[in-house]
């Protein structure tokens, strides 16, 4: 499902960083741990197709990412790839329903308010649908980014530091939904953290190293 | 979702900023617009009202003025000219070759501030031949047919008599012993002959031989005259036909007309008319063409001012969008990042911000008609109020969609560079910090 191999990327020319290969089944889940400067967020945005990588091949659902031009990689990361950052960001002036329409709009799929329904009453968020993101607890907006990561069904979720800004309860709570969601979709989740807490929950794992 | 909506609820969500750019774009926009209106009607006003007059004599003054009374019905006539001298045009071998055919013209009295004008059939027929042919016109002296919109806003009826008034002005010292009886109502014309009361020109002679209340110095020598002739009439009972077949002092300008209409079978009349009226008579002539232009002139010095006022205007909600759209990239670029995560091209980024700066110029653009035919319907009220002059607040020009054109392109250039800035970011650095 998600697979790369001989994958490096350098800032310049004294600082390349090696990456070890990945191979993500579908319906695994992985933690890849490491400390801050071994290029965990590089490596996500690797995956996700936010950078394009110098070195080796990134392969999501059999599509090698660096064949596909600028535009077909937005849409195509829109429509497989699900994506959960450390600071939630929203579009502002739109209610947490209009976010998630939003990806369904711009990852070019049918705009389906019972899903994005069924979704956030699965996250506990069936109230929230017409706030504004800013109204929301940060717990409420990783939740809500979680949702907006899952609406399109991806089959790739890539979570980056989902957790370091959460405390032990929300942690918990958002690893387990991540878990849950993703097995439900049958989605492989590869998830970037030098957060240790989440060591215990996950079997496969790999270390990032300097 | 989509594009337009998105971009709708990112102009509402800083109320503050829009509207500035909003009350700027809208102002440019109505002021351009308004001035263009005003002078599309005032000049398609001027130019129907003309009706082919080459040429004006009357009494000498300002020639300006003299079109303006004689044609426009705006201004206060210059004076008087006698029968005699008006003679010259039609009978002066000279001239009268030259001329195709004349109208006279006697102003001087009103009703309720519209106009009472002696002249003959012809006038009529110079602007609706229709509406002269198929209207039972004046025949007898202290007949009047009266203009649609005088009965209109008069709610006067053929058949109901009134009594006019000395001068323009409402408050007019009124004849109230010779009553005018209607005789007949034109159809509408919709040109300046609609605000007139039309007669003959021996009404406007007897009107002014009614004995004269207010002290005008020049009226003085007349008073006496005038008085004698009251006594006459009360012994006539108030026949005016009687009256009417007093013989004319051909040389007395009081007894003579205000104004003549002149058409010209050759354009050498435009050349030789003027040497001649102005050498040999105490009359001059005024070319219609050449004194509307001057007017145009004079009124294009305040209007250009005005217009360029409105660019700078225009120009500065254009800055104020782009100003307004430069800064709120800074707290947006992660949402804009994350719309590219989501799915969205570089491209599509690029048109957000673009219809983003559209929407405000075509939000602009509207309420600046708004404006500017707000503003058109009051220029017409207060026109009407002092003129008699109708115009159309809400008649809309071709060159209104020009307007929009430079609306549309000024949202676009206005965004342009935010959009660009959009375009180049690069997504990964902008999440990963």
């Amino acid at each position: 499902m998600l697979k790369t191999s001989q994958l490096s990327y350098s800032y310049d020319k004294n600082n390349t960083i090696h990456f070890p290969d990945i191979n993500c089944q579908k319906d695994e889940h992985w933690l890849l741990l490491g400390q801050s400067g071994t290029g965990k967020t590089t490596l996500l945005h690797l995956l996700g197709g936010l950078r394009k990588a110098q070195n080796g091949s990134i392969t999501v659902t059999g599509q090698d990412l660096s064949q596909l031009p600028s535009s077909q990689l937005d849409a195509f990361r829109g429509k497989h790839i699900g994506i959960v950052f450390q600071q939630s960001h929203f579009v502002a002036s739109l209610t947490v329903e209009e976010n998630l329409l939003l990806a369904q709009y711009l990852a070019g799929v049918p705009q389906d308010k019972t899903r994005i329904k069924t979704l956030l009453s699965k996250l506990n968020l069936s109230h929230k649908l017409q706030s504004k993101p800013k109204a929301l607890s940060q717990g409420e907006q990783q939740r809500v980014a979680i949702a907006r990561a899952l609406v399109n069904s991806p089959k790739v979720i890539l979570a980056d530091e989902p957790t370091s800004a959460l405390d032990d309860e929300n942690c918990k709570e958002v690893v387990e939904l991540l878990e849950s969601q993703a097995r439900e979709q049958e989605a492989a989740l590869l998830i970037v953290t030098h957060d240790q807490r989440l060591k215990d929950y996950f079997k496969n794992q790999i270390i990032l190293t300097k | 979702m989509n594009l337009i909506n998105l971009s709708w609820k990112n102009i509402l969500i800083k109320p503050l900023s829009t509207t500035l750019s909003l009350v700027l774009f809208a102002l440019g926009v109505g002021i351009i617009t308004l001035l263009m209106l005003i002078n599309n009607q005032v000049q398609e006003k001027f130019e129907k009202n003309l009706a082919g007059v080459d040429m004006v004599v009357g009494a000498k003054g300002s020639p300006l003025q003299l079109i303006l009374s004689s044609i426009y019905h705006i201004d206060y006539p210059t004076g008087n000219i006698s029968l005699r001298e008006a003679a010259i045009i039609k009978k002066h071998p000279r001239i009268a070759p030259l001329v195709e055919k004349t109208i006279p013209l006697a102003l001087g009295d009103s009703y309720k501030t519209f106009r009472i004008v002696g002249t003959e059939h012809s006038y009529v027929e110079l602007y609706d031949s229709a509406a002269a042919a198929n209207t039972a016109l004046w025949s007898k002296d202290m007949e009047v047919t009266l203009g649609a919109k005088v009965a209109k806003e008069l709610n006067l009826k053929v058949g109901e008599e009134f009594f006019s008034a000395h001068g323009f002005m409402a408050e007019a010292h009124s004849h109230e012993e010779s009553p005018l009886r209607i005789v007949s109502i034109l159809p509408k014309t919709n040109t300046v002959l609609d605000q007139l009361i039309l007669t003959n020109i021996n009404t406007i002679r007897l009107l002014h031989k009614e004995p004269e209340i207010e002290f005008d110095e020049e009226d003085e020598e007349d008073n006496h005259k005038g008085h004698d002739d009251h006594e006459h009439h009360s012994h006539d009972d108030h026949s005016h036909n009687e009256a009417s077949k007093e013989p004319v002092d051909m040389d007395d300008p009081k007894q003579g007309l205000t104004s003549m209409l002149v058409f010209f079978r050759t354009p050498m009349g435009n050349i030789m008319l003027p040497n001649f009226i102005n050498q040999n008579t105490n009359m001059q002539t005024a070319a219609p063409a050449f004194e509307t232009n001057r007017l145009y002139e004079m009124m294009g010095v305040g209007t250009d001012a005005l217009r360029i006022l409105a660019f700078v205007i225009i120009f500065i909600s254009g800055l104020s969008v782009f100003i307004s759209l430069f800064n709120s990239l800074k707290d947006r670029k992660y949402e804009l990042a994350l719309m590219r995560v989501m799915g969205a091209s570089r491209l599509k980024l690029f048109f957000l911000i673009i219809l983003e700066g559209l929407m405000i110029a075509i939000l602009g653009y509207i309420l600046g008609l708004l404006l500017s035919h707000g503003g058109m319907s009051i220029f017409s009220g207060a026109a009407e109020e002092a003129y008699q002059y109708s115009f159309d607040g809400w008649r809309f020009l071709k060159e209104e969609v020009y307007i929009l054109l430079g609306a549309l392109a000024i949202g676009i250039v206005a965004a342009l560079i935010p959009a660009l800035m959009v375009y180049k970011t690069d997504i990964s650095e902008t999440l990963g910090r």
